[in-house]
């Protein structure tokens, strides 16, 4: 990951390549329907879009509702500087999970039909509700970062407006909105494990317990600062603005005692389910269960640890990454590797599927990448009303 | 009062009427499939072959069984194609039947995912896909007529009644002849029960059908689900007290000031 300023160009270059790549594609889905641009089969319903753009996405971007709550509920001043960062990057994850779903779904020119069929009892329902909301709530969050670039701006008519009103009314109710933000974030982030909940015949018994509503939140809340670590040091080495050690130390720390949880909640769970044995003897799905364990709690909260990890930048950027891509690691386990397909079928996604997922991803790097050109994004913002109002 | 379909596999002989009946009823095209060396034909029920036949060879109690069982959606007594869909798109009705609604469905394939019984299934190959079931052929029995499949029926295989009425029979048929019969009727416990039910003389997972608990598959789902409302309260009251709390705290040292030290990026 040897990127600095000079690379940028050819950087941004790839990404607008896989973005137009990503775009086609989907125009394709568009016309010629799921099944000729997917694998997709009556017997593998979900694929890659689910696994990786719901799943993997809703929970990357926990970072959102984690630090805003570390900054403006706990009121640890020292994570200032990422919550800006992680809220916009919730942002986008949220906008991606949403484009996401409208080139997974069918039908998607009905997605509005959710708005007036309501059937309450559905997990799937809550999930949908909670991230349309939750992104308007993100949005709002965001908001006051965008007033700040425009009541600077030099354009004449974006000049005139007092852009002081909105931004006064946002920072107004704030706390409010954090709030809204973490609950609206625990509801849905543990429904997605409730949605595997309707399937006990299907999923494994190494993943599925009466809990998994409660280990999907407690492993969101563990990547949320992981996520953090993992895209604030990547975004530093390009755009230049580094965050004090201390800051990533200290979030490292808490993914540790978090994860404590975690791999204790798993443990505990197989036990009291009689279950335990399994990880030995399931085999293959116990190496499933293994790899997800190892890499995502295990040597994660041995290395963090570990004062000396802490103490450095690139073991800690390191450690992070182990979270995320375990993170990733069980959400494709329990949505795709460890869910039974119907006999006689098999699944490995089209290349079209990689394509989309990919052009997604690469559409919210170019955005980041954008504002942190236009809009105040570094730390150390003392006009940002999101870093500022939490302090009086 | 709900009905239900006993189908006694015992009886069946595997000459499929049922499963043209099914096409004809719902006007569904016909597949191109490729031969696979057997009578079974489609392979696989889709989104156009709401039913058919599976043929099972299996060695039991040290006889050569060549068994025919006719496979459709089984109409659960709590379908979890229903509890899962999000704009309830597919309900449970009295009288026995899953029906499924164009009109409400967005295409999200949960349906296909929850059911135990790998029954919805999906028009792939259309660019506006809607998926499709069995429907118990509901729009006959309101006109006081018999499922198509029912009707075809020549020898016996499909009896449609009363499921209370049916289960007592399925258990005197096989108290008649218990050596023809496995003590097991399919579908009355599974899953919390289906509306249809299966007669075998060889246990049922040889035949190839899921072996399923006796728990309704919703059931985690609804407990989950009816923690929402104490969560959304719990959550809400809890960040608002941490809130007043830290802030209260802080505050008697005065207003909070943000360690500038830890706020002001450093350069490379
Ligand atoms: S068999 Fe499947 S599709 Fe049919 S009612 Fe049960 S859950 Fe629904
Ligand atoms: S695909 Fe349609 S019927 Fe099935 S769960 Fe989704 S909205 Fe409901």
């Amino acid at each position: 990951m040897k990127i600095n300023k000079r690379s940028i160009p050819v950087g941004t270059l790839i990404l607008t390549t896989v973005v137009l790549i990503g775009l086609i594609t989907m125009i394709l889905r568009y016309i010629n329907g799921l099944g000729a641009t997917t694998n997709l089969s009556d017997g593998r319903a979900w694929g890659l879009w689910i696994s990786f753009d719901l799943y993997c996405g809703v929970a990357l971007a926990a970072g959102g509702f984690t630090l805003a709550g570390i900054v403006y509920i706990f009121r640890r001043e020292k994570y200032h500087a990422v919550a800006r960062p992680a809220i916009l990057t919730a942002f986008l994850g949220y906008t991606l999970v949403i484009l996401a779903l409208l080139v997974d779904l069918g039908q998607p020119w009905y997605i509005w039909r959710f708005l007036f069929n309501w059937n309450i009892h559905s997990p799937m329902f809550e999930v949908s509700l909670c991230v349309m909301t939750y992104t308007i709530v993100l949005a709002l969050e965001f908001s006051p970062v965008v007033f700040e670039a425009l009541s600077k701006s030099d354009l004449p008519i974006i000049k005139r407006f007092k852009w002081q009103i909105p931004m006064r009314i946002i920072r107004a109710i704030q706390i409010p909105l954090v709030i809204a933000g973490i609950v609206l974030s625990t509801l849905h982030q543990s429904s997605l494990g409730s949605m595997l909940l309707m399937m006990p015949e299907t999923l494994h018994t190494l993943w599925y317990t009466p809990i998994l509503p409660i280990l999907f939140l407690n492993s969101a809340i563990a990547v949320g600062p992981a996520m953090v670590m993992f895209e604030s040091t990547l975004s530093s080495r390009v755009f230049g603005h580094r965050l004090s050690l201390d800051i990533f130390s200290g979030l490292g720390k808490m993914t540790a005692y978090i994860l404590s949880v975690y791999l204790l909640l798993k443990i505990v769970d197989l036990l009291a389910r009689g279950d335990l044995t399994l990880i030995f003897t399931a085999y293959p799905e116990n190496l499933l269960w293994w790899g997800e364990m190892v890499i995502g709690a295990i040597l994660p909260i041995v290395l963090f640890s570990m004062p000396s990890v802490r103490q450095s930048r690139t073991w800690l950027f390191w450690t992070a990454t182990l979270v995320v891509v375990g993170l990733i690691f069980n959400r494709f386990n329990v949505s795709m590797l460890a869910l039974g397909i119907r006999p006689d079928f098999t699944y490995f996604p089209y290349w079209m599927e990689f394509a989309v997922s990919a052009g997604l991803v690469a559409d919210a790097m170019l955005v980041i990448w954008l504002a942190n050109r236009l809009l105040p994004m570094g730390p150390g913002n003392k006009e940002g009303a999101i870093t500022e109002a939490g302090s009086n | 009062m709900s009905k239900a379909v006993l189908c006694d596999a015992n009886k069946c002989i595997g000459c499929r009427a049922c499963q043209v009946a099914c096409k004809q009823w719902n006007e569904m095209p016909g597949e191109t499939t490729t031969n696979t060396g057997s009578y079974e034909n489609p392979p696989k029920t889709t989104a156009y072959t709401l039913t058919k036949v599976h043929f099972s060879e299996a060695d039991y109690d040290g006889k050569f069984h060549w068994v025919f069982t006719k496979i459709q959606c089984m109409h659960c007594e709590h379908p979890a194609c229903a509890a899962a869909c999000l704009v309830g798109a597919f309900q449970k009705t009295e009288e026995g039947p899953v029906l499924y609604d164009d009109h409400k469905c967005i295409g999200c394939r949960y349906c296909m995912v929850a059911c135990p019984f790998g029954i919805p299934a999906y028009q792939w190959d259309d660019p506006t896909p809607w998926v499709r079931k069995c429907t118990f052929c509901a729009d006959r029995q309101t006109g006081g007529l018999k499922p198509a499949c029912v009707t075809a029926c020549p020898s016996g295989a499909l009896k449609f009644s009363e499921r209370d009425a049916l289960i007592a029979e399925a258990h005197q048929r096989i108290a008649a002849e218990p050596s023809k019969y496995v003590n097991h009727v399919y579908g009355e416990e599974e899953v919390g029960g289906t509306s249809w039910l299966y007669l075998s003389p060889v246990p049922f997972d040889m035949l190839g059908m899921p072996v399923v608990g006796s728990e309704a598959v919703t059931v985690n789902v609804e407990r989950a689900m009816g923690a929402v409302p104490p969560v959304l309260v719990g959550v809400a009251a809890l960040m608002s007290g941490i809130y007043w709390l830290v802030k209260r705290r802080q505050g008697s040292g005065g207003a909070v000031t943000p360690d500038d030290k830890e706020r002001v990026g450093v350069p490379k």
